[in-house]
């Protein structure tokens, strides 16, 4: 493991732009920590942090000057990988000849730096939904294989993060390109760096580093314990899949159906959720239309629509929809939970509704059925 | 058990019987309300039960997942919901859904036709009675059939 | 995205089958060794500028050279598409989805239960059976239309009806005074049925509520639940397993299905709002 200094920081940006890379990172606009283009250390939210509960998000500045001192905030590295309008083609019709132009296949290479732990397992839970399977996503794949992962370790955990009840972190222990750690306190400030790719090992190499000597690494480990100590939410996951697979018809759904309003901010913000739909535009003279793919929502109306009506009209079988597809039928179909336990979901519900507490609602009440059977 | 008795022997569904077979029939019925919107029961649940409507009113339904719950027919005072106890698999076909507050004398199904198969005589009362009622709800169904005021 | 892009094919010929329902035969453009697919897939055809719709395939799998597509004009794209004439072009895509399990039922009897419009997606299967009949008992088809005027290739069934080897019988909801055929809903035929219970595949398809009692009824004849296939209907925007809009539980519509065993749905069938 090495040693850059912050000034260094920005020698690895300018790098990385070199090799033809879109560096992209954490920046602040809105009064929330989104991802964009960044040039250097100063477009970073330098010294920020947040504070996020059910429904509240908030930053503020702090007096010390960290690079990363916040958790993740609504946006996601899907918006980049998986952009949410794409066009799929433009097609001409003309002289009884219908002429269907492909776009090109997406370039960009993409530095994404700042990825946490939580994120690099959503990125691959979506690596599995768009080439995991018998259909290929060519656009997806081609991102994805042509951008770089700079990941950082969390040193800080907030009241809505709950990956250790998922597996997903908080310590980055795989999937990434590049890895720091930042180390900041009174005395210091500097970025412990590790590759885990020859991508990143080249690039690594042409920084100026040092080797990290044996108090240095320990401090590694501090980071990660101190945030670990901070994570507060738990989610129970032991046979949750079959619990919610068996409450179908639970009661619960309308409960929390009272509050639920259908926004659909979770499944914006959910770093794994890939739903989309597709729209037609043409122009007045009829000769030149083009298809378009936009990120969609389970909880509308339209979602579910054949043609009589929508098949999930009440808010309850749209919110049901949506967590048991992200805690239970994503095993089926993919192999793994479909949550990170990033919170995000948690952070932006308007009404702060908490998707650990009601999966936990339902298992109580399956826990409790099952146990008053077995007296009787 | 005495008050039951009193309203069942003026149900039209009981009259005739002889008093034995009241006092049977009364060992399996008990009094149950159900809350607007409450389901009495669903299609596929197990049909353990007959019911015979006091006040209030019950919409039988089937649903469908494009156009949601269909009403094919509501039942009111005095009406009887219900057969699938007597013809296996036992199983209801439909959903039945209390419109407005419903009081209904509920039977056990499982336990009358217990007594039926005990006791013939008191089985062919019932199968006459509710083979009034089939054909009644049979005529009915056939004339909602017919699309009397639809477009020719 | 290769699998989002669709590919050109003409309008051969343009057929109304009842006031409602139209079939469209097609012919690629671009592939030269026509168009293969299974009985019981579905293609997604896209009418330029309007958008893009499942339908299921309804030709005949051993005539590659053309694409045939039966639809109910109920909807926007359909309603576009209820005017297309000769030489028109639509894109597709496909073929998509579980294929019927015309493989599995080798040996056995086949039956057959078409409601309306499900007739098109189970068409496809009576081809194949009979153009391999010695490897199949008896086929028997149960058909279910509203009224003798809905009644789906009628000329096709009738020259069927005159065959030997496979049992036709079709029933209306309601009549008029000339018709002399069956009249009530499909599912009274099959207590009759000449079927063998214990070496039969049964294939349902039709609105999911008539699917619903059609089950019930072959449930009482004991035949088991694995060997009771329906075909499902969802909200589908892509058909490959992107838009996410097909799911039903933990199913994905256009590839996990839209052809199930009763078996594997049991425990969603009839769920409400799933």
């Amino acid at each position: 493991m090495k040693i850059i200094d912050i000034y260094e920081f920005d020698n690895l940006i300018n790098k990385l732009k070199e090799k033809g890379y879109t560096t992209v990172g954490p920046t602040i606009q809105n009064g929330a920590i989104v991802y964009s283009e960044i040039d250097s250390s100063s477009d970073l939210p330098v010294g920020f942090t947040d504070t996020q509960k059910p429904g509240f998000y908030r930053l503020e500045k702090t007096a010390q000057n960290a690079f990363f001192n916040y958790v993740v905030g609504p946006q996601s590295w899907k918006k980049f990988l998986y952009p949410s309008i794409q066009k799929l083609f433009t097609a001409y019709y003309k002289n009884n000849k219908l002429e269907i132009e492909k776009p090109d296949q997406p370039k960009t290479q993409y530095a994404f730096i700042g990825v946490r732990a939580c994120e690099i397992n959503s990125i691959e839970i979506q690596d599995r939904v768009f080439f995991g399977g018998e259909y290929q996503n060519s656009n997806y794949k081609a991102l994805r294989k042509n951008s770089l992962i700079i990941a950082v370790n969390c040193s800080k955990a907030e009241a809505n993060c709950f990956c250790t009840s998922m597996g997903t972190g908080p310590e980055v222990k795989s999937g990434y390109d590049i890895l720091l750690t930042e180390i900041i306190n009174e005395k210091e400030h500097y970025f412990l760096i590790e590759t885990g790719s020859e991508k990143g090992e080249e690039i690594v190499n042409e920084l100026n580093s040092r080797e990290a000597n044996e108090s240095e690494l320990n401090k590694k480990n501090q980071v990660i314990q101190k945030t670990i100590s901070q994570i507060k939410k738990h989610l129970d996951t032991e046979n949750l899949k079959d619990i919610l697979l068996k409450s179908l018809e639970s009661p619960l759904w309308d409960e929390v159906a009272k509050r639920c309003l259908a926004c659909g901010n979770c499944t914006m913000v959910c770093p794994t959720c890939f739903c989309m739909t597709v729209e037609d535009y043409t122009d007045l003279l009829k000769t030149r239309a083009e298809r378009i793919q936009k990120w969609d929502s389970c909880f509308t109306l339209e979602y579910s629509y054949i043609h009589g009506g929508s098949v999930r009209v009440s808010i309850g079988s749209r919110y049901r929809q949506w967590l048991t597809h992200k805690l239970a039928s994503w095993h089926e179909q993919f192999g793994t939970s479909g949550c990170v336990g990033c919170g995000r979901c948690i952070t932006w519900c308007p009404v702060g509704i908490d998707i650990t507490e009601e999966a936990t609602k339902i298992k109580k009440v399956s826990q409790y059925q099952t146990t008053s059977m077995e007296e009787t | 058990m005495e008050s039951l008795e009193k309203v069942l022997i003026q149900h039209p569904f009981v009259e005739g019987l002889p008093s034995e077979h009241i006092h049977l029939i009364v060992g399996c019925a008990k009094n149950v309300v159900f809350e607007p919107g409450k389901y009495l029961f669903k299609e596929n649940e197990e049909a353990n039960s007959f019911y015979i409507i006091r006040s209030g009113k019950v919409a039988l339904e089937i649903y469908s997942p494009d156009v949601g719950s269909i009403i094919i027919q509501t039942l009111g005072e005095g009406d009887i919901i219900g057969w699938s106890w007597m013809v296996p698999p036992y199983q209801w076909r439909f959903d039945a859904r209390a419109v407005e507050l419903t009081r209904v004398i509920e039977l056990d199904g499982t336990c009358l036709r217990n007594k039926c198969e005990a006791d013939p005589g008191l089985g062919y009362e019932i199968m006459k009675r509710l083979a009034s009622v089939f054909e009644q709800r049979i005529n009915a169904m056939r004339l909602q059939l017919l699309d009397l005021y639809g477009k020719k | 995205m290769q699998v989002m892009f669709p590919s050109t094919f003409k309008v051969q010929r343009f057929i109304k089958e009842t006031h409602d329902t139209f079939t469209i035969e097609l012919k690629s453009l671009e592939r030269k060794n026509g168009f293969n697919f299974e009985p019981g897939q579905f293609n997604m055809i896209y009418v330029f500028g309007v958008g893009e719709i499942p339908i299921s395939i309804s030709g005949d799998p051993y005539k590659s050279g053309i694409l045939v597509h039966t639809t109910r004009a109920v909807g926007t794209v359909t309603k576009e598409m209820a005017k297309l004439k000769k030489d028109d072009i639509v894109g597709i895509r496909g073929p998509f989805g579980r294929p019927w399990p015309v493989k599995e039922a080798i040996g056995n009897d086949v039956l057959l239960v078409a409601g309306g419009i499900g007739l098109a997606p189970l068409r496809p299967v009576i081809y194949h059976v009979l153009a391999n009949r010695e490897y199949y008992g008896r086929i028997i088809l149960l058909y279910g239309a509203r009224t003798p005027q809905d009644i789906l290739y009628k000329k096709e069934l009738e020259k069927l009806k005159s065959r030997l080897d496979i049992d036709i019988i079709v029933t209306v909801d309601r009549a008029v005074k000339n018709w002399t055929g069956n009249v009530g809903v499909v599912t009274t035929l099959i207590p009759r049925a000449p079927f063998d219970p214990l070496n039969t595949t049964a294939m349902i398809c039709g609105p999911e509520i008539m699917m619903r009692y059609t089950i019930v009824e072959l449930l009482k004849r004991g035949l088991p639940k694995d060997s009771i296939y329906v075909s499902m209907e969802r909200n589908m925007k892509c058909g490959v397993g992107f838009c996410g809009h097909c799911q039903y539980g933990t199913e994905f519509v256009c590839k996990d299905g839209p052809v199930f065993t009763y078996k594997e749905i049991e425990h969603l069938f009839g769920k409400r709002e799933l």
